[in-house]
């Protein structure tokens, strides 16, 4: 750093490729909120299904010639539809079982995932550049297409989401529930279509994940879901897990602070600094930014 | 069960004397086998690592089971322990002139393993549930990323070259160290104290049940016999690196404990040692091994096909054997029951009694 200006400038640049990694964080933390605001469960197994994403991104490049878009949207169909399958057959039968049992089991499937495509794909694979990628230069900061596409992309997702839970019957039919669950049933709300969908979206969101995640860092491998996956849980806890808006948050702040600690530290304590953020957030503020304490009544 | 043979079921569970003299013939057995060569050298390792995983069970009970949290950290002491206890044997203690050190290197990574657990405790004090999961995991990613960051300790490559030390006789004699400790633990006045939390936190602390020291024993114990467990495994497996301890390993104690059972040490005992050795049965070359009667035009393809791909495969049917445990076996091999030589006299016709009505210990979270 010679000069204040080329600070400046090294500084921006950072803040974007921040804004890229809080973009991907952001999508994966929104499928925990969900889940978590709506069955108050912590699906351990969602950032295998982000990991199956990029596998499935990869199957539609190179097995079906797919180009972005066609790639993209059968990627998150194709995750949406393992994450139904994953509520059905395994957290369903243990709703009402001990919260425990729930733990473990999405534990249980998290690892299934990544053993499964371990067998399948034992060499980490390599995804195609699916999109003409142009770099272009402002004033010092290189700012890639990949990149707007990726920040675009998740903000408009986002959006999308935010506008679906709380202006569609959908999403008031998901605040519901998760308020409360005796009564809404009885109001008519089909509980299990509206669980299921929410599943459907978040692990369709956690596969456009993996698709960007896989174009922007193109080699993949069945265990990289299992870092990612719980960085993604970082940002919903530090957002105020259940809260989608929290989680949007929590993603860009994580993502910022990795990417700080990498740009001026060694990026071996990137892992270190980002767990014990949220260590310290959560023994000030259990709840996280923007969630509220839950009463416990005797 | 036919009448015959309940009564000499009650028969021999009467005989309590029975427990020690069978822990005598383990000890004989521990120093038998090796010294007579009665079994190879793999299985007498396969016992080794049964006992560790008891160990590691047992204690990750205490904490998640009889207390009812969520505890992701055990991975994490037991790499405190692995590492702190190594470190002694290679560079501090003389251990090749003088062997009886080695326990002492053992009981120091304990030691240290369970100061950590202290440091664990405390936001337990304020969370509980999944945020109180969440510490733990965190707590697991930072020893696993300050060890990966320490050059002293080889950093993400690891320690190579430790000692072989672990025999069958030590871990013989720390898993019943550990038995024995948490087993008295479970049935003094601070396990109560440790089940009433799990129970209902703040109405044994309205009982005026010290909830905050319940939970540093617990924590402590349970962490204490973790880094014992981990001072074994390091000089047992004679390497270990940060990898070694990560997320993965935890998840394994967990599914022995859910498999055996939550607030049974017994079901610990039982559920490491059958997954253990299931894992080590689905290896390709135990099956090979075992199906290799067969004739060559059965077992030709069979093996070509199929036991050759165990190895992977078999990591792909444990974990849905562990989701399949969850849904249709929910409490495990012995969850919230107990060999009865365990039970404390006092305590077996308060057991009795409340093994008729047991409907409301189904919910370890108390909501």
């Amino acid at each position: 750093m010679t000069t204040l200006s080329e600070g400046i400038v090294y500084l921006l640049q950072q803040m974007l490729n921040a804004l890229q990694l809080g973009s991907i964080y952001a999508l994966i933390a929104l499928g925990y909120t969900m889940v978590y605001g709506i069955l108050t469960m912590i699906n351990f197994a969602h950032g295998d299904v982000f990991m199956v994403g990029a596998f499935f991104c990869f199957l539609a490049a190179v097995y079906l010639g797919l180009p972005f878009v066609p790639a993209l949207l059968l990627t998150m169909l194709g995750t949406a539809l393992l994450g139904v399958a994953i509520e059905r057959l395994a957290y369903k039968p243990l709703r009402h079982a001990p919260r425990v049992s729930a733990i473990i089991t999405a534990l249980g499937v998290g690892i299934f995932l990544e053993n499964f495509t371990l067998a399948l794909a034992p060499y980490p694979k390599h995804i195609p550049m699916l999109l003409e990628n142009v770099t272009w230069n402002l004033g010092g900061i290189s700012l890639s297409s990949l990149q707007v596409i990726i920040i675009f992309l998740s903000l408009g997702l986002m959006f999308l989401l935010d506008f679906m839970v709380h202006r569609t019957p959908v999403g008031m039919a998901m605040r519901a529930i998760s308020w409360d669950k005796t009564f809404v049933p009885l109001m008519g709300v089909p509980v299990d279509l509206v669980i299921s969908i929410t599943f459907a979206i978040g692990a369709g969101l956690a596969g456009a994940a993996g698709t960007m995640y896989g174009l922007a860092y193109p080699v993949i491998d069945p265990y990289m879901g299992i870092m990612v996956g719980w960085k993604a849980f970082i940002s919903a806890v530090v957002g105020g897990i259940g809260n989608i808006r929290g989680a949007m948050i929590g993603a860009f702040i994580l993502g910022g602070v990795e990417i700080m600690v990498a740009a001026f530290l060694p990026s071996t304590y990137r892992d270190f600094v980002a767990f014990t953020l949220l260590l310290a957030l959560l023994i000030v503020r259990p709840y996280g930014i923007l969630g509220s304490p839950r009463v416990q009544k005797v | 069960m036919n009448g015959a043979l309940v009564e000499s079921r009650e028969w021999l569970v009467a005989q309590r004397w029975l427990l020690p003299v069978l822990i005598l013939i383990g000890f004989g057995l521990a120093f038998a086998i090796p010294e007579y060569g009665w079994f190879n050298k793999y299985v007498q390792l396969v016992m080794m690592y049964v006992g560790i995983n008891v160990i590691l069970a047992v204690s990750l009970n205490l904490v998640n089971g009889y207390m009812g949290e969520f505890s992701l950290a055990h991975a994490g002491f037991m790499a405190v322990g692995a590492y702190t206890s190594a470190l002694l044997t290679m560079k501090v203690l003389p251990v090749l002139d003088y062997p009886a050190l080695f326990p002492i290197a053992i009981l120091a990574g304990g030691a240290m393993a369970a100061l950590f657990g202290l440091i664990v405790a405390v936001p337990s004090f304020k969370t509980r549930g999944d945020y109180l999961a969440l510490i733990t995991l965190a707590f697991l990613m930072i020893v696993k990323s300050l060890i990966e960051n320490i050059d002293y300790i080889g950093g993400p490559r690891g320690i190579p070259g430790i000692r072989k030390l672990t025999t069958l006789p030590w871990v013989f004699f720390w898993v019943v160290v550990t038995i024995w400790v948490i087993r008295n633990f479970v049935y003094s006045k601070y396990g109560r104290g440790v089940l009433s939390v799990r129970e209902d936190e703040i109405a044994s602390d309205l009982m005026s049940v010290n909830t905050r020291r319940v939970k540093f024993l617990a924590f402590a114990v349970s962490s204490f016999f973790a880094g014992i467990a981990g001072g074994l495994f390091a000089h047992l497996l004679q390497f270990i690196s940060p990898r070694v301890f990560d997320i993965i390993k935890t998840t394994d104690i967990l599914i022995m404990v859910y498999l055996g059972g939550i607030a049974s040490i017994g079901g610990s005992i039982l559920g490491a040692t059958v997954y253990t050795v299931l894992l080590e049965l689905l290896r390709p070359s135990t099956v090979a091994a075992m199906l290799s009667w067969l004739p060559d035009v059965v077992f030709e393809p069979l093996n070509e096909h199929f036991i050759q791909h165990l190895g992977i495969w078999r990591m792909v049917i444990m974990p849905l054997a562990l989701v399949l445990v969850m849904i249709f076996w929910p409490r495990g091999m012995m969850g919230l029951r107990e060999f009865r030589w365990f039970i404390p006299k006092r305590d077996l016709e308060a057991h009795h009694r409340g093994a008729e009505h047991e409907g409301r210990h189904d919910v370890p979270h108390g909501q």
